[in-house]
């Protein structure tokens, strides 16, 4: 039997897929053990100490190995059956959080474990919630064209999300947008896709241009469709109110939403982010949140500014074409990018290997994603397929989000980059991810429920 | 149902390809494209020091150093790590307030950021010092930081060595390419500027790599960007330490300037002008109280008179007169002049000092009696000078002369801003006179005496003797005679000092009748009274009118007569006589240099003259007028300010020695010296430090 059993293992599992995961997982140690080398203490000993970073990192890593093996050893039919299980317990490990949570860097979203591990549910609950809507979609019964599967779909994503957010992890709740890659293969009408890009445009278009004038220009272009339409108006009255309501709210959003959500919802810290990639100042005199910690400690708060991309720009920029070389990054010796480990990570490879390096390490992200989308797309069931375009969407997003962040692309949100970035959860999740993707691609030919 | 949708999983790969190629072309942006945060970068991590190295040593022709480094301290902080500072305590040491002490701060964090070190107080005083080394663990972020400052162990030459002090903004817009920093110091004045490049060495840097708290890691790239520091050559000078101390004392109390130069070389051996002031008074804490005074004082202590005062040259002027007659023909040595106590070929007449017949009988007589009358009539014929046609065409020639003995030009001394004083050109007369076609000698007649418009320089005229006294030729004064270990370069800057100037064919005959004539001058001439214990010499005295006041007092000679070692001018403003005043300054130059002692005669007659006031009294009205009392009394050396500097390196015990290199150690003064130098520093005390 084990015979057999040593042929399931290895046949239809994607050694590409597999090679790609260990050259990234080796490529994090290296970056991470960039970032915490001292050339004053011998690194082998801190290596064998097992106090570093990198250390760490590496122990994690044999750890996630013999997870992956045992997801590569379990039947393939436990995903599907398990999946709402996992879902619901996922929930409800996020809802004892703010029971038995413990607070690291601001946010009470860790639940503490044996041995000075601590394990953040939102980072697994993103596992659950992909094998959930998989399983939902999948279901003989779900309809995928209709409005209601859409909303059921979208449901089960937000719910995490809000728990996200309660968890002032707003990095964590922006990946579950994620799952719209999957939803949108699934049949998601487009236009949704599109009404989405343009409300991102219409937010970005607040922070750039100055509300009058914006409200102004949306008044015109409503006028000049009016005015295109002129004479099918009279026929169809509809048209009419469709194109006033979406004025109104475009409107609405421009002049109330927005400034309320940056002023009410988020935190100062995090306006000024946002302002900050678009090179402008927040005033966070206008932030409730903080005059209401100002009336509280009685004390003016720090004026955050944008230091950490400040440099991590500097690191990145610094490697010029060819890179500064292995460990001889000015910056990254220095300890001049804060987080530099877990969510600024890439700046440490810009900087030693330049533009080569990330271009090529960019490619390989590339190159890992196109392949997870050809393991999509070979799959006979529907469940394997969403959980598939889950997997993507995940990956995909904390890549661009996280490398945007760094080069100034997008707002800093603490979320760390796939397979790099220093922690264990991060890298148990992503492990998990792939994994389960693995074990199902294995069993393509079988259509699972 | 998955099948219709299968286009949409290449729409993703498009959406994934876009957002990545957007990523890519930021990161070219970033990476190619733009140099400026690699700048940025260095800008935060790499931390340049400087690394000072010592300036070079200037040394006199016995070897013993003019000047040398010392170390003084600063009190420097780092404003973000002075926290819990016993502020009471600082401020009641250094003796300021809490406004002040916060004031300060604020300056260093202006000047060197937060985490940089800034000086918070330069130049401490011993005492200061002592306190503040005792008390340091109460000043958490204070330290003390030493930095190298000259001293002149034997308080003369300032003019001539200069001084160094911190560049400003003007400087370092000049000396672009140099490499030099707001803060550094560089030659100013004197020898310190001129020889700057030679001086001031090579600064190396230091790069560290520093984080982003400002705490130094170790060093960049292991060093292999760091230049090392090399220490400032050391200059070998002509000066002769004791003449120029003796020089400077015989001229207290009055205004005018002594050079001495050695023929043979063209070394200045001595140059003084007075008043003048000691050079340890423009080093470290006490330059700030002192230059302001310098600056303002109406004799101007801080202006090399020996290079840039214009003096008429009066009677010192008639043997050049004569060697021009002499070379154009115009008169034998045995040249007469009937003179009865004037001149009055021109009309108006001029007076001659001597009444008796026969004084100006030939040139030897002449010269010794100093015959105005004579030497008019010979600067007449020489402008008359038939072979050139016209007063003008006489006139040019002359002028040729003169320029060729080093007047109305100038000698390219190494010292800055050297004046070239004045041998007026034709222009000049032409605008007074009209054209030059109806000038006649008696227009000009007085430049035969040396008056006139004709002015020069102390140095030129000390020049004109060692011409006189090599027969002929001369070679331009200088004071450095070799820089430690020479390259190609720097023997090409001295090489204009290594090469005879012979610019006449003035045959030797007619030099041995000028020396036979102030020969004369010293043994029953206007000299007579002057001697030279050991030494026969020849001299020229002189007695200038000049627009200010009473005479000026000159005096030029060279000795000893058959072999010249030191040709010497003195010039006492306002002062009378020329041998009254500058001639017995002058005799002792040479009596110090030749026999290297005074007699103890000598030496009074040197204590007495030191004591003589001779200041004009516009001067003394001048400080009475301006409140500047105090002025009156010349800037004396105090004792204990120079101490200041020695105590210094007994509270650094051993670990900071006199900077003196070991390539060039003082040589041991000969036991002779001994008496002698003591009667001259006035310090004597502190003299078994300088040379333990």
């Amino acid at each position: 039997m084990a015979s057999n059993y040593d042929n399931n293992f290895s046949k239809g599992t994607d050694l590409a897929v597999i090679v790609l995961y260990m050259l990234m997982a080796c490529i994090g140690i290296l970056a991470i053990f960039m970032v915490e080398y001292n050339p004053n203490t011998d690194w082998a000993t801190s290596f064998i100490s097992g106090k570093t970073s990198y250390s760490k990192q590496f122990f994690f890593l044999i750890f996630c190995s013999f997870v992956a093996i045992f997801i590569l050893l379990v039947d393939s039919k436990v995903f599907t059956a398990l999946a709402n299980i996992l879902f619901v317990s996922g929930l409800l490990l996020m809802l004892a959080t703010f029971l038995i949570g413990k607070e690291i860097n601001g946010s009470k979203s860790w639940i503490p474990i044996a041995g000075g591990f601590n394990l953040q549910p939102a980072e697994l609950c993103k596992i659950f919630t992909a094998l959930a809507l998989a399983k939902f979609i999948s279901r003989p019964e779900t309809d995928f064209t209709k409005l209601q599967s859409h909303l059921i779909a979208g449901a089960m994503i937000a719910l995490p999300a809000i728990l996200s957010i309660g968890q002032h992890e707003l990095g964590l709740a922006l990946v579950y947008s994620a799952f719209i890659f999957a939803m949108y293969r699934e049949g998601l009408p487009p236009f949704i896709l599109i009404i989405l890009l343009s409300f991102a445009i219409l937010v970005i278009a607040t922070l750039l241009i100055d509300p009058t004038l914006l409200a102004i220009i949306l008044s015109v272009i409503a006028g000049l469709f009016l005015m295109y339409l002129g004479k099918r108006l009279k026929r169809n009255k509809q048209l009419i109110v469709i194109i006033i309501g979406v004025w109104l709210v475009c409107v609405g959003t421009v002049r109330f939403a927005v400034p309320y959500i940056f002023n009410n919802v988020l935190e100062c810290y995090q306006t000024t982010r946002i302002y900050s990639m678009v090179g402008k100042e927040y005033d966070c005199g206008l932030n409730q949140k903080a005059a209401a910690s100002l009336a509280e400690s009685g004390k003016k708060s720090r004026k955050p500014d944008d230091y950490n991309v400040k440099q991590s720009k500097i690191a990145i920029g610094s490697g010029g074409f060819w890179g500064r070389g292995f460990l001889k990054g000015t910056q990254t010796r220095g300890k001049y990018v804060p987080e530099q480990n877990t969510d600024f990570i890439f700046t440490s490879i810009g900087e030693a290997f330049g533009f080569v390096g990330t271009f090529t390490f960019l490619g390989l992200y590339l190159f890992f994603l196109f392949r997870l989308i050809r393991i999509a797309e070979r799959q006979r069931s529907t469940f394997s397929r969403v959980y598939a375009y889950s997997v993507v969407g995940i990956f995909f997003f904390h890549i661009a989000v996280n490398i945007s962040m760094t080069i100034g692309l997008f707002p800093v949100v603490g979320i760390p980059l796939p397979l790099i970035s220093y922690g264990g959860s991060s890298l148990l999740t992503f492990t998990a991810l792939v994994f389960i993707l693995l074990r199902l691609d294995a069993d393509r030919q079988m259509v699972l429920r | 149902m998955s099948v219709y949708n299968q286009n949409r999983g290449g729409i993703i790969q498009i959406i994934i390809g876009t957002i990545f190629f957007l990523i890519v072309a930021q990161l070219v942006s970033l990476q190619v494209v733009s140099n400026k945060y690699k700048l940025a970068a260095d800008n935060n991590a790499i931390f340049r020091k400087i690394i000072y190295p010592d300036r070079g040593i200037i040394y006199d022709r016995k070897k013993r150093a003019l000047l040398e480094n010392t170390i003084s301290y600063d009190l420097v902080v780092i404003p973000n790590e002075a926290k819990g500072v016993d502020t009471a305590a600082l401020c009641n040491i250094l003796r300021i307030d809490k406004a002040e002490y916060n004031k300060r701060i604020v300056e260093a964090i202006i000047k060197n950021t937060r985490v940089k070190a800034g000086v918070f107080e330069p130049f401490l005083t011993p005492e200061i010092y002592a306190q503040l080394n005792e008390n340091l663990y109460r000043f958490p972020g204070f330290s003390l930081s030493e930095r190298s400052i000259r001293s002149y162990p034997y308080n003369t030459a300032a003019h001539v060595l200069g001084y160094v002090a911190e560049v400003d903004v003007n400087f370092l817009k000049k000396h672009e390419s140099e490499g030099y920093e707001m803060g550094d110091y560089a030659g100013m004045t004197g020898l310190e500027k001129n020889y700057e490049t030679v001086l001031m060495g090579q600064r190396g840097v230091k790069r560290f790599l520093r984080d982003n708290k400002g705490k130094i890691q170790g060093p960049y790239e292991k060093g292999e960007f760091d230049t090392v520091a090399i220490a400032g050559k050391n200059l070998y000078t002509s000066v002769d330490v004791q003449v120029q101390q003796l020089a400077e004392k015989l001229l207290q109390n009055k205004i005018g300037s002594a050079v001495a130069i050695n023929p043979k070389t063209g070394g200045v051996i001595a140059m003084a002008s007075s008043p003048g002031y000691n050079p340890n008074l423009l080093t470290g804490s006490k330059r700030r109280k002192t230059i302001g005074r310098l600056l303002l004082d109406t004799a101007r202590p801080i202006y090399n008179r020996a290079i840039k005062g214009q003096y008429p040259p009066g009677s010192t002027f008639k043997p050049l007169g004569a060697l021009i007659a002499l070379d154009e023909g115009l008169i034998t040595p045995n040249f007469g002049y009937n003179c009865f106590g004037s001149y009055g070929a021109c009309g108006d007449p001029r007076k001659c000092e001597h009444h008796n017949a026969g004084h100006a009988a030939n040139l030897q007589l002449a010269l010794a009696y100093s015959c105005n009358s004579y030497f008019l009539q010979v600067f007449r014929m020489a402008i008359d000078n038939p072979k050139y046609k016209s007063a003008k065409g006489g006139y040019v020639k002359w002028k040729e002369y003169m320029n060729a003995f080093g007047f109305g030009r100038k000698l390219g001394v190494d010292l800055p801003s050297e004046n070239k004083a004045n041998i007026p050109d034709t222009a000049k007369y032409s605008k007074d006179f009209g054209n030059p076609k109806y000038w006649n000698s008696c227009y000009m007649l007085t430049l035969g005496i040396g008056q006139d418009r004709m002015t020069a320089t102390p140095l030129q005229l000390a020049n004109s003797m060692a011409f006189i006294a090599n027969d002929g030729y001369y070679y331009t004064p200088h004071f450095v005679d070799s820089i430690e270990s020479e390259t190609q370069e720097e023997a090409a800057q001295l090489a204009p000092f290594r090469k005879k100037q012979k610019v006449t064919t003035i045959p030797k005959e007619y030099f041995d009748v000028i020396k036979e004539g102030m020969h004369d001058v010293t043994v029953y001439g206007t000299a007579a009274f002057i001697k030279v214990p050991g030494h026969e010499y020849c001299a020229k005295t002189g007695t200038a009118q000049n627009p200010h006041g009473k005479n000026h007092s000159l005096f030029v000679c060279f000795a000893p007569k058959d072999n010249p070692k030191i040709a010497v001018a003195v010039i006492v403003e306002n002062a009378g006589y020329g041998s009254t005043w500058a001639g017995p300054i002058g005799g002792l130059l040479m009596e110090q240099y030749l026999n290297d002692t005074l007699t103890t005669e000598s030496q009074l007659k040197a204590d007495n003259l030191a004591q003589v006031d001779l200041m004009p009294q516009a001067i003394k009205n001048w400080y009475v007028q301006n409140n500047k009392s105090a002025y009156l009394t010349p800037i004396e050396y105090n004792n204990d300010e120079l101490s200041d500097v020695w105590d210094m390196e007994m509270l650094a015990e051993g670990v900071v020695k006199t900077k003196t290199k070991d390539t060039a150690p003082p040589a041991p003064l000969p036991n002779t010296d001994k008496t002698n130098k003591d009667s001259l520093l006035p310090n004597t005390d502190k003299k078994k430090k300088l040379n333990p």
